[in-house]
């Protein structure tokens, strides 16, 4: 199987879809000429061309609603924001517009349409560009959001995203684009709404998505010197979430971890740990427990920044705690 | 003795010198690892902050963008609070919390570095608002780069700024890029001061590299903010040297383009001038001199500072918690 990058998977799932299927356009800021602020769109204007590699103004409620419209006649748009920062411009449109036209409408329409890009903290940007905004999106119903953590799942579910009819909030995060793995061979696709073991274990179940998956298998890995099976679940989509496969984990550890680079108030892991309480009380030894960042903007001084963010170290300590 | 017009180049001058070498010691400073982040330099652009500045008063507010470093200097900031904020020290200006994108010095009306493109644009509109509404006759600079012309954030800052007749000075510093895109592909028109014009506003393109010049054109608009309540878009043709960021090799620049631009060098040119005005080479060497002393002074506090404490980290979220 070949190893590559997260950013190198991003750009394989965009080139296939663009070759399977000319409805498939990229929108955004510096994707053509500049090759994608973080390189995601690496090459693909020289390849398809500036028909369908489309680089637009700082203008971020202008783009999105060009690809919620250009939807509408039957395209399949992926509109990148520089980071998830910038789509906050756009709230309007990706809410009020692209999660709601097919409703409204009554169902006369699909909204084919991928909104992608980093989100969370990149390293000393400080609090205006390190946010995480997985819940904002999630809390809307119309959208879908995703949120990979591996080369090969992001590859999949990239793909699955582009071919799905409705609107898909794809979450990345700068810090993975480094991050490699290997992938399959050929094609493939990871479905929407699907979670994943990661790693089996039997004393605790980690729930992990996005960034912080990379950080819950490395501490999971570091346990079992301390004799400690740690499951790793990673639910990938975040709606529609794949609740059966965490309860079965949760009937197999009895005490769940949820580790989040969200706030701590009204975030995604707030809403499991609900669910979880409430379909699997009984199965629960212990409190659902979630480490999540610091509640406070981003400070941009880097020794803060650490303090901030969860890491391999702040896991293992919480999992230590509720084992002892 | 040397006219009024003399005596403040000269000041212009050592200011345009100090944003420069601040900011290269800055890029030796990042490339050494000790700033972070993202970290946007002003080179190239310093006649268009020092002009600018030079036509305020104490009362006046200015609201920058995330390449804040000239304007904050040319402001007043001292080096040192500002090179202790790059190194996210707490003796910076926004105490190590905000960084390069974010200088803020409320004793200076110094309203910020913001990092969202536009957004700033309305908040100098209310700024302006509310000093006039406290009768304070204080004139709001706001800066913006050439990409930000485009974004919601400024048609609407513009409307209420022609609308409701504030004292608003708007600068846009029309560097030929937004990030690695030039301006003839993200704008459809090459002068962007008729965006002003539409809006029912004072409206001027300057293109000069003489830091006076350019000085006298934001004198008059701010003369008329501060007189007659009326706002004002200035173009500011420019230039910067460096790329976007720290990060950006500025590879899409056409060939010697920046080696054209640099014999425009506005530093070079007000050095000219100062010398043709019959100031000594030697007063010129004095100033380089000393600029030199402030900036190895700025990067020793910073080095030398703590970075904030921990106790930092919720103190600020609300003002009551
Ligand atoms: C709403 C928004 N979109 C995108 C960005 C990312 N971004 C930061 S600066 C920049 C380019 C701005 O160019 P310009 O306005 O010309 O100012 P300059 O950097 O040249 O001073 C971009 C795209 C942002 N900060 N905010
Ligand atoms: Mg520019």
């Amino acid at each position: 199987m070949p190893t590559v990058t997260v950013r190198e998977a991003l750009n394989q799932a965009l080139d296939e879809e663009m070759a399977r299927d000319r409805r498939v356009f990229i929108i955004g800021e510096e994707v053509g000429h500049y090759n994608g602020p973080y390189k995601v769109t690496q090459g693909l204007l020289a390849k398809y061309g500036e028909d369908r590699v489309l680089d637009t103004p700082i203008a971020e409620e202008g783009f999105a609603g060009i690809g919620i419209g250009a939807a509408l006649v039957g395209l399949r748009p992926v509109v990148e924001f520089m980071t998830w920062n910038f789509s906050l411009v756009a709230l309007d449109q990706i809410v009020n517009n692209a999660a709601k036209i097919r409703y409204m409408s009554g169902g006369q329409f699909e909204l084919p349409i991928v909104f992608r890009g980093p989100q969370g903290a990149g390293g000393a940007l400080a609090a205006q560009h390190s946010q995480i905004f997985e819940n904002y999106y999630a809390y809307v119903p119309g959208l879908k959001v995703v949120a990979g953590g591996t080369a090969k799942d992001m590859k999949g579910l990239l793909k699955a995203a582009i071919r799905d009819d409705d609107p898909v909030i794809f979450l990345e995060s700068e810090k993975m684009y480094n991050l490699s793995g290997e992938i399959p061979e050929g094609e493939y696709l990871i479905p929407i709404g699907k979670a994943d073991v990661k790693k089996e274990g039997t004393d605790l179940t980690l729930i992990a998505w996005g960034l912080t998956l990379t950080y819950a298998l490395q501490a999971a890995h570091e346990m079992e010197k301390e004799k400690i099976s740690v499951e790793v679940v990673d639910p990938r989509t975040l709606r529609p979430l794949d609740l059966s496969t965490i309860l079965a984990s949760v009937a197999k550890t009895h005490r769940v971890l949820i580790v989040q680079e969200a706030w701590p108030i009204a975030s995604f892991g707030e809403h499991i740990a609900y669910l979880i309480q409430k379909e699997a009380f009984d199965e629960l030894d212990a409190p659902v427990e979630i480490l999540s960042s610091e509640d406070v903007p981003m400070p941009y001084a880097f020794p803060l920044e650490e303090l901030v963010l969860p890491n391999v170290a702040k896991i293992q300590a919480h999992i230590r705690h509720m084992l002892s | 003795m040397p006219s009024v017009k003399i005596k403040k180049l000269l000041v212009f001058y050592e200011q345009m010198l100090l944003i420069r070498r601040f900011e290269e010691a800055a890029a030796k400073a990042y490339a050494l690892g000790k700033i972070k982040g993202f970290c946007h330099l002003y080179i190239g652009q310093e006649a268009v902050a020092v002009g600018a500045m030079g036509a305020l008063e104490k009362q006046d507010y200015v609201v920058s963008t995330y390449r804040d470093h000239g304007h904050a200097l040319a402001r007043g900031l001292s080096a040192r609070e500002c090179m202790a904020e790059l190194y996210g020290k707490v003796t910076g200006c926004s105490k190590g919390l905000g960084g390069s994108m974010h200088f803020f010095d409320r004793a200076r009306h110094f309203m910020g570095g913001h990092g969202i493109v536009g957004g700033h644009i309305p908040i100098a509109c209310g700024i302006a608002f509310g000093s006039r509404y406290k009768r304070e006759r204080a004139v709001t600079l706001c800066f913006m780069g050439d990409g930000a012309v485009n974004i919601g954030g400024f048609h609407e800052g513009l409307t209420f700024a022609a609308l409701w007749n504030l004292p608003v000075v708007f600068i846009v510093e029309n560097n030929l890029y937004s990030m690695g895109t030039p301006l003839y592909r993200h704008l459809p028109l090459e002068d962007i001061s008729v965006k002003g014009k539409s809006y029912g506003m004072h409206s001027v393109r300057v293109e000069t590299y003489d830091v006076w010049e350019f000085h006298e054109v934001v004198r008059e608009a701010v003369n008329r903010a501060r007189s007659q309540n009326e706002p004002t878009l200035i173009e500011a043709v420019t230039y910067r040297y460096r790329g976007h960021s720290m990060s950006d090799p500025a590879k899409y620049r056409p060939p010697s383009e920046l080696e054209r631009k640099k014999e425009l060098d506005a530093i070079e040119l007000c050095a000219k001038t100062l010398l043709e005005e019959g100031i000594p080479t030697t007063e010129l060497e004095e100033i380089q001199k000393k600029v030199k002393e402030i900036v190895d002074d700025a990067v020793a506090f910073a080095e030398s500072s703590d970075f904030p404490p921990v106790s930092l980290l919720h103190q600020y979220t609300y003002v009551n918690p």
